[in-house]
């Protein structure tokens, strides 16, 4: 039984740790206005990225790769949506349709149509002295790989940048009121470029920790719907850091309880305990309330100026 | 930037000679011979009447009737990006009926109608849950994308799959329930004609109906829908997307009785996010939609041919979709219709989740 526990944690602390990532990234671009459904596409494309750029330089290079990839899908999205102001919906769809073809096409064309298994270096587990060795807990959240204590950590990181600097006040002005903002000096356009972006650049590092801290390979189309979660982890987390993180934990937890269903010997199909965390979701979103929370210019194109 | 709006026309040839020469370069640069993936995808698609008949249109009626359900979602300023989900319950549905009730002659015409059903009700719980709850559709009808594939995962492994329990995959249909041949001695099937009656039907409704009109008042701005035209815009959606649900259910009914004739998995593609672009393409035009899903048909049947011919991975489809749903959306063509940008199209599909309710 214990043994099941850990293996719950363990398992709620990696499922959590890319879409914590890619749901931090996301809820900053949307505090700033924007709503990025192509948030899949980025994660798919850090994640080629890792593979390709650790296959020439090791796993930091990959890293790099991962977080340069996931921000050229969002530098398109930015063009589409802030630029030439088109809708933020469609585009995100068109960018992840995008993203996991463009992957899938370069993949084959780099390691052939069969598509060659290919393992990349992975980084193993970080194990922290004294609280690696605290039963139970110790191994799920003290004894991971490094990624997983940097997400730990970006979340407070965030909290603080978004709720006690200046730069992050902006940032939420422009989410909320765009032409007070802009009234107020703030360079709105600017600024949604710059949350977009650094959006991309986690959802790349998402895509990089699915391959470079678990995986050790690329599969097609292995971001399998992350984004999409990140983007209800956000509505969950209501917008705030450390309510996402808490989100994403929760994600992982009800993404892991089969191990614990193993455990106790109840038997029930693999396909219906992958609808579970799906389900769960939509019956969590029906029960916040996020009227009033969303920021309130999420999502709307704004007029040309001149 | 220049205000002046181009012929339809030209911008029409624009969109198209971008994305072909996107293409050619996409294939140059994977190193794939440009010349024999060109000749394959053309070849795939209209090389023969065989081909085009077999093959494109065969693609198309999926497409199309998929197109027409995204098109009748966004005249009403609500995206339905749940298309794909509604279209495996759909085929789903008229699975389980075709091969549990034998009703004879009647067994094709009630299937059928369960799988429009089937993805009404799919749809129906997004449109719910925006409306009790204040979760964004698009949100929720992902999520119901992901449970839908998964749900026919399982049903294929359990209680619908065929009787040696080997496949993953239900029982052939009974010869009753299929959708009869409608050119001989080809794979094209009355689902088609279904299709485009279908498209008709919805044109018409939509630009002469007082239905239609309300339709399209909501999708332009809801507030004004509601306050100077005393229509109720949250009816309106709601039971938009609630028929948009029940068109691409009809699309995996028809997939299932015409061409596939028993569920698994994959059965779709991913013709409910082709959808829309052949929506966006045909400008939600459902005569144009028509067009617009042959078109795609022909890509997606042409992306098979590639594969098979010129080792082209047929993903490269999605790729010329997606580039093509970009450059449509930029083309300035649309610029002002409600769902890209207007005041209250934004509001009804996007953010705020009490928009509509608000409005009311």
């Amino acid at each position: 039984m214990t043994d099941a526990l850990t293996a719950l944690l363990e398992g709620t602390v990696r499922t959590a740790t890319p879409i914590a990532f890619a749901a931090l990234g996301e809820a900053i671009s949307e505090r700033a206005g924007v709503i990025n459904i192509g948030l899949e596409g980025a994660i798919i494309a850090g994640a080629l990225g890792a593979v390709l750029a650790a296959g020439t330089g090791g796993v930091a290079l990959g890293f790099a790769g991962a977080i340069l990839s996931g921000v050229a899908v969002a530098a398109v999205f930015a063009a589409f949506t802030i630029a030439l102001r088109v809708d933020q919906i469609i585009t995100g769809t068109a960018m992840t349709m995008l993203a996991l073809g463009l992957t899938g096409m370069i993949y084959r064309a780099a390691y052939g149509t069969v598509g060659a298994a290919l393992g990349t270096p992975t980084i193993g587990p970080a194990p922290i002295p004294l609280l690696a060795s605290i039963p139970v807990f110790g191994p799920a959240f003290f004894s991971q790989p490094l990624t997983t204590y940097v997400a730990m950590l970006l979340a407070p990181a965030a909290w603080w940048w978004m709720f006690r600097t200046h730069a992050g006040l902006a940032l939420r002005a422009c989410g909320e009121h765009p032409d007070a903002a802009e009234a107020a000096g703030v360079h709105v356009s600017r600024v949604q470029t710059a949350a977009v972006l650094v959006g991309g650049a986690l959802g790349g590092l998402a895509g990089g920790t699915l391959v470079l801290a678990q995986a050790g390979t690329f599969v097609e189309g292995m971001s399998a719907g992350r984004g999409f979660i990140a983007i209800a982890i956000v509505v969950l987390g209501r917008w705030h850091p450390i309510g996402v993180l808490v989100a994403a934990l929760l994600f992982g937890a009800a993404n892991s309880v089969q191990f614990l269903f193993q455990a106790m010997g109840w038997q029930a199909p693999y396909q219906l305990f992958l609808a579970i965390p799906y389900v769960l979701t939509l019956v969590a979103l029906a029960s916040v309330r996020s009227r009033g929370v969303a920021p309130a210019a999420l999502g709307h194109v704004r007029r040309a100026v001149n | 930037m220049s205000r002046r709006p181009w012929h339809p026309l030209a911008v029409g040839a624009l969109i198209g000679a971008v994305t072909l020469l996107l293409l050619v370069g996409l294939l140059a640069t994977g190193g794939f011979d440009v010349g024999a993936a060109l000749s394959a995808l053309v070849r795939g698609a209209v090389g023969s009447p065989s081909a085009f008949v077999s093959g494109t249109l065969v693609r198309a009626t999926p497409l199309l009737l998929a197109g027409l359900a995204v098109a009748v979602a966004f005249e009403a300023g609500v995206l339905n990006i749940g298309a794909e989900g509604q279209l495996l319950a759909g085929a789903t549905a008229t699975t389980a009926v075709a091969l549990a009730l034998p009703l004879g002659a009647l067994t094709l015409p009630v299937a059928l109608a369960a799988g429009a059903l089937a993805g009404a009700a799919w749809a129906a719980v997004a449109a719910m849950l925006r409306q009790r709850f204040g979760v964004l559709e698009v949100i929720s009808a992902i999520m119901l994308n992901f449970v839908a594939q998964f749900a026919v995962a399982w049903l294929v492994r359990g209680p619908l799959q065929e009787s040696t329990h080997i496949y993953p995959q239900s029982s052939t249909l009974p010869l009753i329930a299929q959708l009869p041949v409608l050119v001989p001695g080809t794979r094209l099937h009355w689902g088609f004609a279904l299709a485009v009656v279908a498209a008709i039907a919805i044109w018409f409704v939509i630009r002469h109906t007082a239905t239609g009109f309300r339709l399209r008042t909501v999708g332009a701005n809801p507030f004004a829908a509601a306050s100077a035209g005393r229509i109720d815009a949250i009816r309106i959606a709601f039971g938009a997307f609630v028929v948009s649900g029940a068109l691409a259910g009809l699309a995996g009914a028809v997939e299932v009785s015409g061409v596939t004739y028993a569920l698994y998995e994959n059965l779709s593609p991913g013709y409910g996010y082709s959808a829309i672009a052949v929506a966006l393409l045909a400008r939600l035009d459902a005569r144009l939609i028509v067009a617009s899903a042959v078109l795609f048909g022909g890509l997606e049947a042409g992306g098979v041919a590639m594969q098979r011919d010129a080792a082209v991975p047929s993903v490269v489809v999605s790729v010329v979709e997606a580039t093509l749903i970009l450059m449509v959306l930029s083309a300035g063509r649309l610029r002002g219709r409600s769902w890209q940008g207007g005041d209250g199209g934004a509001a009804a599909i996007t953010a705020d989740p009490a928009t509509l309710v608000a409005s009311r």
